[in-house]
């Protein structure tokens, strides 16, 4: 019995040492590279699955001598932790979402960047360049990479062009909508609201406030008898477009060309309320032991033909201009059709996801919902 | 104990000092023998299970800053309250309990004839057929069974197809509470039959001749002979099912519908998309107290025995 006591008290012991130890998150101060000096021969990178595809990453490899070791992520959660895991420094690059990038930000995760170093930069659309996810009081934090836009998918066949989500809404749509699983999805709920209920005064879906982060949810409950499908993977909701009876649903444009290539008659409209929409940055670890093999690679992913490449891989939209001719050399017509010459105006009209935070970031001040809150409510919408 | 120790003696060649004088302190004191083989596996119980679970309940009182989202070590029991007063984690958690009981009903309804039909009707060729066919589904992918379920319920698939022969009505079924019940049974199936075929394979037979010589028929033999000696396999497949689908967070994303979310739903969307462990680790002790409640339960109608 005594000794049995004994391991208790030992384990114990170990237990609170273990759970004692405070996370450790300081970022340093460094000053910002003014030139990029000679490669370190390695760079460890966290990023999306199938944003290292050999196809690119081999000539970058061989002209720069800097190693890829890739370390794909499932979500943007495990992004963020990986990026602290070990204290940070294990990785130095990670290509981060709108909804990870200020999280990484703030925890100081993450380094500013010295966008002068960065040629192609300069060959953006203007609204990559500092958007708000990934470029806080002026300083880059990273590099826009690649976007994609939340889009109204129909059903030619079966459904009028619609020309607003209030489609999404309707009941008499009820058991023909899918939505994505995701609880940045209450930004498209707002962005509606937004247009819909001037008196909210929503003028960004991301700063929701109680009030109109209360009206946003009761949309939500009110538009989830009408869902057919909470999707989670794309090719969830391709298969319930295909044969599972849905017709209208909010969606992405490699959803569209997917549908399109199978013979499924779909198009998609941008709505007058505006569309909300994902950007993944690159982003260099504030502990990064290969910053120069980051710049090299932040050059060279920028660049009009690796874009065009990533783009027509994956089904997104390059953020260099010059991209677009490239992408069309490799695919005909998909320039257009990820909508990667659109002016200016169309980018801007986007809203970009980015992590909701207390901070509303205006005069309100900290009284807006913390992502967690949606995260939370998210599951109360779907009950 | 008074036997000379040169007696023990290995033959062949001496092992080297520390060794020696190890293994003979270890003969000398049984008890540090039985501790030196204990300290392993208990240390390794004690890190893996009980720590994990110290460090579950733990983190449930903790809570996470709303602006980095890192977990802030104070104690405060705000998740456990936000548990009680939001109704939508009592709904979820009834939901959870409610399909997985539905499910435990379901397979014992369907596993309990055929493993008494494997055990008492069919020749040992075909018992062992049935075994396997049983047990096969096992060997592949959860992923591919439950996409294959996906085809099967389809509106446009192979059970309408069929059902469209027969001229019956068309079922729609797909993404709904209904899909996952179907499911998680046929999921979980093979894990009631083998414990409920263990113990009917234990009744002997001239139980049921006695049965019969004392003037019972089947029915009142099978009600009062063979159900009540089955009983503590299905109570302990009844566990496996039950404690399965109480813990799955596939199947809803997969096959369920717009209102399908189970705690491990609730408990993957907290970790995996907010980061906010410490209030999935309080709704993570729910389902720990209700298996705990169940087990207490199956334990008095003696599971314990045919886990």
């Amino acid at each position: 019995m005594r000794t049995r006591n004994c391991f208790i008290k030992v384990a114990f012991a170990l237990l609170v040492g273990a759970l004692a130890v405070p996370a450790a998150g300081v970022s340093k101060g460094d000053a910002l590279p003014t030139a990029i000096g000679a490669g370190e021969g390695q760079l460890a990178m966290v990023a999306w699955e199938g944003y290292l595809d050999k196809s690119w990453v081999k000539p970058f490899e061989q002209q720069t001598g800097c190693k890829v070791k890739a370390k794909y992520a499932g979500s943007s959660d495990e992004m963020v932790s990986l990026m602290r895991s070990g204290g940070g420094g294990q990785y130095d690059m990670v290509s981060a979402s709108g909804d990870a990038s200020l999280r990484l930000i703030y925890g100081g995760d993450v380094a500013e960047t010295n966008v002068k170093l960065v040629k192609p930069w300069k060959d953006f659309h203007s609204a990559f360049k500092s958007p708000a996810n990934n470029t806080v009081e002026g300083k880059h934090y990273g590099i826009s990479l690649q976007f994609g836009p939340n889009l109204l998918l129909y059903n030619t066949a079966k459904e009028k062009k619609p020309t607003s989500w209030a489609a999404l809404y309707d009941p008499a749509n009820k058991g023909k909508i899918t939505i994505p699983d995701n609880p940045i999805q209450i930004a498209d709920a707002a962005l509606y609201l937004s247009r819909t209920q001037p008196s909210l005064k929503i003028r960004d879906p991301y700063e929701l406030d109680q009030k109109q982060f209360d009206a946003a949810i009761a949309l939500l409950k009110k538009q989830r008898p009408l869902v057919k499908k909470y999707w989670v993977l794309a090719s969830d909701q391709i298969d319930v477009f295909k044969n599972g009876g849905s017709t209208l649903g909010s969606s992405w444009p490699y959803q569209l060309s997917t549908l399109k290539a199978a013979k499924v008659p779909v198009a998609a409209v941008n709505p007058k309320e505006g569309v909300t929409g994902w950007l993944d940055t690159w982003m260099l670890s504030s502990k990064a032991n290969h910053p120069n093999c980051a710049y090299m690679w932040w050059n060279y992913v920028s660049s009009p033909k690796v874009q065009a490449q990533q783009a027509t891989f994956y089904g997104e939209t390059p953020v260099n201009k010059k991209a677009c001719k490239e992408m069309d050399k490799i695919a005909k017509g998909s320039c257009k059709e990820y909508s990667a010459n659109a002016p200016d105006s169309y980018y801007r009209s986007i809203k970009f996801w980015k992590t909701p935070l207390a901070d509303c970031g205006d005069s309100r001040g900290k009284v807006c919902m913390p992502y967690t809150k949606w995260v939370q409510a998210w599951t109360q919408v779907k009950g | 104990m008074a036997v000379d120790a040169t007696a023990l003696e290995p033959e062949g060649p001496r092992r080297n000092g520390a060794l020696r004088s190890l293994s003979t302190l270890a003969w000398r004191r049984p008890w540090l023998k039985g501790l030196g083989q204990l300290v392993p596996s208990v240390l390794a119980f004690l890190l893996v299970y009980i720590a994990a679970l110290a460090a579950l309940l733990v983190s449930g009182f903790w809570r996470i800053d709303e602006f980095t989202s890192e977990i802030v070590r104070e104690w405060g029991i705000d998740n456990f309250r936000t548990l009680w007063d939001d109704p939508t984690y009592r709904t979820i958690a009834l939901r959870t309990v409610g399909l997985a009981s539905a499910v435990t009903a379901t397979c014992i309804v369907l596993a309990f004839p055929f493993a008494l039909y494997l055990v008492r009707v069919a020749s040992p060729r075909l018992r062992v057929i049935l075994l396997v066919a049983t047990v096969l589904p096992l060997w592949v992918s959860y992923l591919v069974r439950v996409y294959s379920w996906r085809l099967l319920l389809n509106p446009e698939g192979a059970i309408n197809w069929a059902l469209g022969g027969l001229h019956l009505p068309q079922q729609n079924i797909l993404y709904t509470n209904w899909a996952m019940w179907v499911v998680y049974t046929y999921i979980w199936f093979p894990f009631m039959v083998l414990p409920v075929y263990a113990a009917l394979e234990r009744i002997p037979g001239s139980y049921l001749e006695a049965s019969a010589d004392l003037g019972a028929r089947g029915r009142t033999t099978l009600r009062r002979v063979v159900l009540p000696l089955a009983m503590p396999g299905i109570a302990a497949g009844s566990i496996f099912t039950f404690s399965l689908t109480l813990g799955d967070y596939i199947a809803p994303g997969l096959v369920g519908g717009p209102s399908s979310q189970l705690i491990g739903n609730v408990v993957f969307a907290n970790v995996g998309v907010a980061n906010n462990v410490p209030f999935a680790a309080a709704f993570a002790t729910v389902p720990l107290a209700i298996m705990a409640v169940y087990l207490l339960l199956m334990k008095r109608v003696g599971a314990s025995e045919n886990l």
